[in-house]
């Protein structure tokens, strides 16, 4: 089990992956982050399954939140 | 035969019958500033009013630049130092400036930066421009406007336009300019490094921040205590935690309201007279320079402290040094994830790139304070 941390502070512009979905592709794009007003790629980690994810588009994350868990 | 006298007289109270081509030019001029700013969508806030100002100011007869004129009035608050300061009070508000305060040394970045403005000024010099003028036509390289328009208010008057002109097309150019600049100094394997995670900032910390800036910087340089009181102001509106309507208004809408008048004002200080000469090409050249120069030695240091600190700093963010928030720091972050997707430079670019602000704020003082100028 992993968690994938926030890279940047910045507003949740997008989510692309589901609770259940395997993630095989390394440049899988999984969250967009905005700040200042440039759009951030999240990139996993670690491949696996999204077992939960724990934020929503639009809200505000800080450096080293937790986007989402992956085993 | 009356009423040809009539009409002969009317038709030479209109414009067509005065106007230079000169004016013409610049009537132009103003023109391709509103389709860059509507068309292309390239600083619109700015270029529009912008544009306005210069068509209004080169319509001959219309007598708004007179004194008692509407763009005559609207210009005090640039002779008179008050736009500046209160756009210095939006952008306060605007700024956190917790990565400078996470990591202080890129405060060193912000610094090395400066070099082009000294460099402009020299070359200024030896154009032949008076060491006031000189000194105006170098603080384009700190790629601050509102300090850029504060020092040429203060040192060379004649030359707003062109040098207001300068400061916001390069910084509006930085993502053209500065890539091949970072790319020629910074070897590809230095361009990967992703940096550590900043450390987090108290509350207490960004609330002590801008007060602590007030005493330092108005002891020492008291020529720039107009703006930078009203920078941190803004910025202790925003941080303290008590004020947050008004902190978001002075961020935003009001900030691009007093964006518009200062637009404005700079456009009308493009009459032909003013602009359509050698001199408006030079400073454009020296602009270009000091913004070259400045950002090439920022970038110098930072490899210098990439290479000090082991490896931890990417020397890409020693381009954001210069004063242009956060156009600089976007270039370096866009850089840098050319090379690795998963580097995130923004918030480290943003450390040296509001290091730059204060940096600019210190030579454009240094300038006035040993030019005698109060």
């Amino acid at each position: 089990m992993a968690n994938l941390m926030s890279p940047i502070a910045g507003k949740v512009i997008k989510i692309n992956v589901k609770v259940g979905e395997e993630i095989t592709d390394e440049d899988a794009e999984l969250f967009i982050i905005e700040a200042m007003k440039m759009e951030n790629t999240v990139f996993c980690e670690d491949l696996g399954t999204v077992k939960e994810i724990k934020v929503n588009v639009g809200d505000r994350v800080q450096e080293g939140d937790i986007l989402a868990v992956i085993e | 035969m009356l009423i040809f006298r009539m009409i002969q007289s009317m038709g030479q109270g209109t414009a067509f019958a005065n106007f230079t081509l000169a004016q013409i030019m610049m009537l132009c001029f103003g023109v391709l500033f509103l389709w860059f700013g509507i068309v292309k969508k390239y600083e619109p806030f700015l270029l529009v009013p912008l544009g306005i100002g210069c068509i209004l100011v080169n319509i001959p007869g219309t007598g708004l630049m007179a004194p008692g004129g509407l763009l005559f009035d609207n210009y005090q608050g640039i002779a008179l130092v008050i736009y500046p300061p209160l756009i210095f009070l939006g952008v306060g508000a605007m700024t956190d400036f917790g990565p400078l305060i996470a990591n202080p040394s890129t405060m060193i970045l912000g610094a090395a930066a400066h070099l082009g403005i000294f460099v402009a000024l020299i070359g200024a010099k030896l154009m032949g421009f008076t060491i006031a003028a000189s000194s105006a036509i170098g603080i384009i390289g700190g790629a601050d406007g509102p300090m850029a328009i504060y020092v040429a208010t203060k040192l060379a008057p004649q030359l707003l336009g062109p040098i207001a002109v300068a400061a916001y097309s390069y910084m509006a150019l930085l993502p053209l300019i500065q890539p091949p600049i970072m790319k020629a100094l910074v070897p590809l394997e230095e361009r990967k490094i992703a940096m550590q995670k900043l450390r987090p900032v108290s509350r207490r910390e960004k609330i002590i921040f801008p007060v602590m800036m007030i005493f330092i910087v108005l002891i020492l340089l008291p020529p720039i205590a107009p703006l930078i009181s009203c920078l941190m102001l803004g910025n202790l509106i925003r941080e303290c935690g008590v004020m947050e309507r008004v902190s978001v208004t002075i961020g935003s809408v009001f900030l691009d309201i007093v964006t518009v008048f200062i637009a404005v004002a700079i456009g009308s200080t493009m009459s032909a007279t003013n602009f359509a000469n050698v001199q408006t090409l030079k400073i454009v050249l020296l602009g270009l320079l000091a913004f070259c120069v400045g950002s090439a030695s920022g970038l110098l240091w930072a490899r210098l402290m990439c290479k000090v600190s082991g490896g931890k700093i990417n020397p890409l963010i020693g381009s954001a040094g210069i004063a242009a928030v956060p156009m600089a720091a976007r270039v370096s972050h866009n850089v840098g994830i050319q090379y690795n997707k998963r580097n995130y430079l923004i918030m480290h670019a943003m450390g040296p790139n509001l290091a730059g602000v204060l940096g600019t704020a210190v030579a454009g003082g240094i300038m006035l304070t040993l030019l005698g100028v109060k």
